[in-house]
């Protein structure tokens, strides 16, 4: 048996412990950079706030109905979604993470316990302990509790507990095929073609019919759904494949200087990740554009992609090339509006020898690499840094409406009252 | 969440070329969030601002460990959602009923009022004040 764990609207949520008077009030929470939604609370799902929606586009609609906007505070949500999962952990050690906000459970290891009543129980301890409301969903397998999670977010007298159990056709009858977990928007587009609308239809379908129209994943999602297991409970979640760095400049740049900063900026962050997480990548892939929404600036896109003679996590050597890739694709008189970069090929391991670096260079790059994570670490992100990255504040985000840090900085601590009444 | 501080348990000063016979006796640091910090997952620190509750020895910009885990109970000090803001009181039940009740000191006697609350006190009360740190180097 599984369970899966998901907050509900966690980013809304967060904001809420700390701020008990936006409970019951829409909430949005916008992108790096104030770009767009990124969450809702339920009150702006029901106006009919979409995530990925522009937030420029919704000025009006948040002014009409008082939405309260915060700019995206990861470190709070970081810490929140620590705490969450570990108060998971405390009931079953076998969980995976599969979100920051989500969590598979295996259940089996509670034996002859009632696992609705101990999900009851968890649920309840979570609330109390992080503040964070939570729904559950038990199923035989990851689809079907996935299934009936959905199930207990959608009906309230649930109590936020469902299970789906020896009688589920009543349940699957109730979930559209849409929601069903690795359906996506074309598939369920063709299965609503064929008549299928929802879970309960798409169990009567065969599963040698379900592989032929679609492939072997919606088949095993089909057969999850009658209860046997196919996807695998993983401990540990999956390597990272990617990393990609990216945001939109608050102003946008023209210059050379601004937009190589940019690009240095972005190397940096992401081969400390990769270093953080002892990862190296193979392949480097750069990219800048002008705003997609402008009518009048003209457009330009230039991206390029490099493989590394080894692969690496060393700052410098990144940037390098990193630069020397985007200059000549840099173009005079464009507002640029954003950059980014991928790192790509990613594996675990220190980076392999190269034929034209002697052993000393790689040892002193190595090195300096940890030297420098030592120093950001304890003194800071950015305190010494490439002068590449630059000394102006191009890159320094927009972000308006930012929470307090209320759980990981001294000086952002919440604040209580001791006044009149 | 929290940065450790360690201290020596004991520690002798060296005399040069002389090691402190005490210096057999150190086994391990102790970390004053042993003491302060007993379910760290429900543990958060606050900032107390104001000075309802100079009685109960929380003085303005104190820093208040709160921890959620603690059930709250006749004469707990909490922090309690009063009006959408977080707010310190001390909790007095008084068979169904429940009050909110600041404590000042002499002086300001009188200046604050309790608040009533029905006896589902889950709601109202966000979490329990364990500890409350006191700088005495600076006046507030």
């Amino acid at each position: 048996m599984y369970a899966l764990a998901d907050c509900n609207n966690f980013y809304a949520s967060c904001e809420r412990v700390f701020e008990p008077n936006l409970e019951g009030k829409p909430v949005i929470v916008l992108s790096n950079n104030d770009g767009c939604v990124i969450a809702r609370s339920e009150e702006s799902k029901k106006l009919g706030f979409k995530v990925g929606d522009p937030i420029f586009k919704l000025k009006d609609c948040v002014r009409k109905h008082n939405v309260i906007v915060r700019s995206s505070n990861f470190a709070l949500y970081g810490d929140m979604s620590r705490r969450v999962m570990q108060t998971i952990r405390l009931f079953s050690p076998d969980v995976e993470v599969y979100s920051i906000d989500e969590a598979f459970i295996q259940l089996d290891g509670l034996h002859g316990r009632n696992y609705e009543e101990e999900m009851r129980r968890m649920r309840a301890t979570i609330l109390r302990w992080t503040g964070i409301p939570v729904s559950i969903g038990i199923g035989k397998t990851k689809t079907l509790a996935k299934l009936a999670n959905h199930y207990a977010k959608k009906n309230i007298e649930t109590g936020g507990v469902a299970k789906i159990g020896e009688h589920p056709d009543e349940m699957l009858k109730t979930v559209e095929v849409g929601d069903i977990w690795g359906i996506g928007r074309q598939w369920s587009k063709k299965l609503r073609n064929m008549g299928v609308q929802t879970a309960f239809d798409l169990c009567q379908l065969a599963p040698d019919n379900i592989r032929q129209s679609f492939n072997i994943v919606a088949m095993k999602t089909a057969m999850e759904l009658h209860g046997q297991k196919h996807f695998a409970f993983e401990q540990s979640p999956e390597q990272r494949k990617t990393l990609l760095r990216s945001r939109s400049f608050a102003n946008p740049v023209t210059s050379w200087q601004e937009l190589s900063e940019a690009i240095a900026s972005h190397v940096t962050s992401a081969a400390e990740k990769l270093r953080n997480e002892s990862l190296v990548s193979k392949v480097l892939r750069i990219f800048f554009h002008t705003s997609l929404f402008s009518h009048t600036d003209p457009h330009h896109s230039a991206h390029a992609t490099v493989e590394f003679t080894s692969s690496t996590n060393v700052t410098h050597t990144i940037i390098k090339e990193a630069l020397r890739l985007a200059e000549p694709l840099y173009k005079k008189g464009f507002k640029y509006k954003r950059a980014g970069i991928y790192l790509l090929e990613l594996s675990s391991g220190s980076a392999q020898k190269c034929l034209f670096e002697t052993q000393e260079e790689q040892v002193r790059d190595k090195q300096m690499m940890t030297v420098l994570d030592a120093i950001n670490t304890s003194m800071g992100k950015g305190t010494l840094h490439f002068a590449s990255t630059g000394f102006t504040k191009v890159m320094s985000m927009r972000q308006l409406q930012k929470s307090p840090q209320y759980t990981t900085h001294w000086d952002e601590l919440p604040t209580c009252l001791c006044c009149l009444q | 969440m929290v940065k450790e501080l360690r201290l020596p348990l004991v520690g002798g000063r060296v005399e040069a070329g002389f090691p402190s016979p005490a210096d057999d006796f150190i086994e391990r640091s102790i970390d004053l969030n042993e003491q302060m910090v007993t379910n760290p997952i429900a543990t958060f620190f606050v900032r107390a601002s104001g000075r309802s509750m100079q009685g109960a020895g929380i003085h303005d910009g104190d820093l208040l460990v709160v921890d959620r885990s603690v059930h709250p109970k006749h004469g707990s000090v909490v922090i309690a959602i009063i009006d959408g803001g977080l707010t310190v009181k001390r909790l007095r039940k008084r068979d169904a009923q429940a009050l909110l009740v600041p404590e000042p000191n002499e002086v300001d006697q009188g200046a604050y009022g309790s608040i009533e609350v029905g006896p589902d006190t889950d709601a109202i009360i966000w979490g329990v004040v364990t500890w409350s740190v006191h700088n005495l180097q600076c006046t507030h």
